[in-house]
């Protein structure tokens, strides 16, 4: 599968937190060739099972890649204007002038409003807009507003994805889409292979607003070991060098408390047999992804997290670089084949990893 | 409508390239002539019908606000400036179209994740934004956009309905009011439209060509602000959406001429055309430099409102555009050298017996 075209279509359908439906639709049809079935959890993530080929009881692995994005959410209505509130993290910096869709009786498109700094004091020209001045107009008469537009209706970003030079891509909800992409490059891949270990892809629902459909889905697949795949900060102006991975390095795979040492040891492994670049990510505590919440479904679940650099996250200009999408996938397939189905049990044991 | 081709055009000051030939296109066979000047202002003639020689000048700048590459970083990101007066607040996640090739880059800040707390109040300042085109390294950079690459926002135009959204509605909405008019039907007087070139770095453009055309009055044609967003406080709009063109009585840059104020404003009584007069203070037009030419040149600023000038997107209300267009033509139609006497004028009574 074309890694560009799949991103495209992943980062421009919709699917704020909670209400994931469209992107999840999408992937029920891309994941649908690839997987023995698929179920829907009861918060919205979207279960897919590959079997492997070991003998029953065969051990199960997680994969989690978060298919909900960040976005906004219509608080009341004044004089026509919507007034707006966030879902998730969405960072009210990069909210003016932007181009949005109001998810209302039907699809809208709007504008974040914005004053014009012609008529702003000096003061107002340096301060972010505070939410209670932020404002999305749909260019409607305010009556026809009141009668497409209600409270608690969802508005979406909209923006078409951009191909910047030397297969870079820009958009929005790339976190996480593009790990969902990632997942989905590993699935083709296991078409052609051999896997021991069953495979349980998994869409998260709601990570944004608390890794709520992570910590609902391990709960029910039960995973004796799971893989998380999540964006990790890319390198740009502004990033703190400590915090800031390269584009086009390859992959990173996080290291600290939230990540079994062996299941870190044995991804590191693979990707040097298979002779793809990888960066380590080291976090010393909470890593504010799924895999904070799969670690401790139930009684512990060894846990790793792969992440794929990204520039600018949780803004409309998501930027990352195609080739570490690419690399994430292969490293995933070669280390999902590769599994013994006596892993488990080498890295529990206690002692050598 | 000619709208959308001039708002996705790429015309930053300077660069008005693209827009000029959008321009010619548009006017060619509707005009007696048309040429470009030296600073690449658009100038068209179209003779009057009447025996009076009177000149009138219609102006609408092409050129709108954006950025220019002033430097590379080793990581092969852009730095900018502003042409013209760009809002550094609206930057952040915005994409770009970057030189000729339009080579798209887009514009991010420090993540949320990592910011302290008082930086969720900032607004980055211009000279801490970089533009990312995905190029390697420095070299890279410098060879697809070299220093004076000029960038502007990548806005599709869009219909909402009885609204417009696009980019650069400032000036593009005065310059398809202005296409619409040479389009028509003849004056009894001559008209010459300037499409005029970075008006957004000073009114440049204008100058030139209003001393070229020494016009006897002048209008411009613009798109000004509409700020009727909801606020606290019940301070100006400047224009509202939807009530009609925009007269301009005085703002920054000059206090318009009032007969012809007048006229438009008598013009759309008598025929029921809504208008609004834009509340005095805010912004500054072509009128600005034109009203001062040679010895003088009575001038008036007619608008179509515009939300969000100067950022990503402006939204721009269709019968507000139809209502400047009729405004605009019946004014013209009814203006004779009559209009713009002034009581005990000896040397207009003496122009008027000789025609």
């Amino acid at each position: 599968m074309e890694v560009i075209p799949l991103l495209k279509r992943l980062s421009e359908a919709d699917g704020i937190s909670g209400y994931e439906g469209p992107v999840r639709e999408l992937l029920r049809q891309t994941w649908q060739p690839f997987v023995d079935e698929m179920r829907e959890g009861k918060l919205g993530s979207l279960i897919a099972l590959k079997r492997g080929t070991g003998t029953e009881p065969r051990p199960k692995l997680m994969l989690a890649a978060h298919m909900d994005e960040i976005g906004l959410m219509v608080t009341e209505i004044e004089k026509g204007f919507l007034r707006i509130t966030r879902v998730g993290g969405t960072d009210r910096r990069v909210l003016l002038g932007l181009e949005v869709v109001v998810h209302g009786r039907r699809d809208l498109p709007g504008i974040v409003a914005t004053r014009p700094p012609h008529v702003l004091s000096e003061e107002e020209r340096k301060k972010a807009v505070p939410w209670d001045k932020l404002f999305v107009d749909v260019g409607l008469p305010a009556e026809e507003v009141e009668q497409l537009v209600t409270v608690g209706d969802l508005i979406s970003i909209r923006r078409e994805m951009a191909e910047l030079k030397n297969r870079h891509v820009a958009g929005k909800a790339m976190d996480d889409r593009a790990c969902v992409a990632v997942v989905t490059l590993a699935l083709e891949q296991l078409a052609g292979m051999h896997h021991t270990w069953d495979v349980f892809a998994v869409a998260t629902a709601q990570e944004e607003t608390g890794l709520k459909g992570a910590i609902t889905a391990a709960y029910g697949v039960v995973p004796d070991l799971a893989v998380a795949l999540d964006m990790t900060f890319g390198k740009h102006p502004g990033v703190p060098d400590v915090e800031g991975f390269p584009l086009g390095k390859g992959p990173a795979i996080g290291i600290g408390p939230n990540f079994h040492p062996g299941l870190v040891k044995r991804l590191k492994e693979v990707a040097e047999a298979h002779e793809i670049p990888y960066q380590m990510d080291p976090i010393p505590g909470r890593s504010g992804t799924d895999a904070w919440a799969i670690q401790v479904t139930r009684e512990g679940v060894p846990t790793a997290l792969v992440s794929v650099p990204l520039r600018y996250m949780h803004q409309p200009v998501e930027t990352l670089a195609a080739q570490d999408v690419e690399r994430a996938g292969r490293l995933l397939a070669a280390f999902i084949a590769g599994l013994e189905a006596d892993f488990l049990e080498k890295i529990t044991r206690g002692g050598d990893s | 409508m000619i709208l959308r081709e001039l708002s996705e055009a790429f015309g930053v000051s300077g660069n008005e390239g693209d827009v000029r030939a959008i321009v010619l296109d548009a006017v060619r066979g509707h005009v007696d002539a048309v040429k470009v000047d030296a600073l690449g202002n658009v100038l068209a003639f179209k003779r009057g019908t009447g025996r009076q020689r009177m000149r009138v000048m219609l102006a609408a700048h092409m050129d709108e606000v954006g950025l220019m590459v002033v430097g590379h970083d080793n990581d092969g990101f852009l730095r900018v400036k502003a042409v013209g007066g760009i809002d550094p607040r609206l930057l952040p996640g915005t994409i770009l179209q970057v030189g000729s090739e339009r080579i798209p880059g887009v514009i991010g800040v420090k993540p949320i994740h990592l910011l302290k707390k008082e930086e969720h109040e900032k607004v980055p300042k211009l000279e801490d934004l970089v533009v990312d085109i995905g190029a390697k390294n420095k070299d890279e950079a410098r060879k697809l956009a070299p220093l004076g690459t000029y960038a502007t926002f990548a806005t599709r135009f869009r219909e909402l309905g009885p609204t417009v959204s696009g980019k650069a509605f400032d000036d593009r909405a005065g310059c398809a009011v202005l296409v619409e008019l040479l389009r028509g039907e003849r004056f009894r007087f001559d008209l010459h439209a300037a499409f005029t070139v970075q008006e957004e770095v000073g009114l440049r453009g204008a100058r030139v060509a209003a001393y070229a055309i020494e016009p006897d009055c002048a209008f411009a044609l613009e798109g000004t602000i509409a700020d009727d967003i909801p606020k606290d406080k019940d301070i100006s709009p400047t224009t509202e959406l939807g009530k009609g063109p925009a007269i301009t009585v005085m703002d920054r840059s000059f206090i318009a001429d009032r007969r012809l104020v007048r006229l438009l404003t008598s013009t759309a009584e008598e025929l029921g055309i809504p208008y609004q007069i834009k509340q005095p203070g805010v912004g500054g037009t072509d009128a600005g430099v034109i009203h001062l030419t040679r010895k003088g040149v009575p001038s008036v600023t007619v608008a179509v409102p515009c939300r969000y000038i100067h950022s990503p997107v402006a939204l721009l209300s269709l019968d507000d555009f139809n209502n400047t267009v009729r405004l605009m033509r019946q004014s013209l139609s009814r203006l004779t050298r009559r209009a713009l006497e002034r009581e005990g004028s000896e040397t207009l009574e003496r122009e008027r017996s000789e025609t």
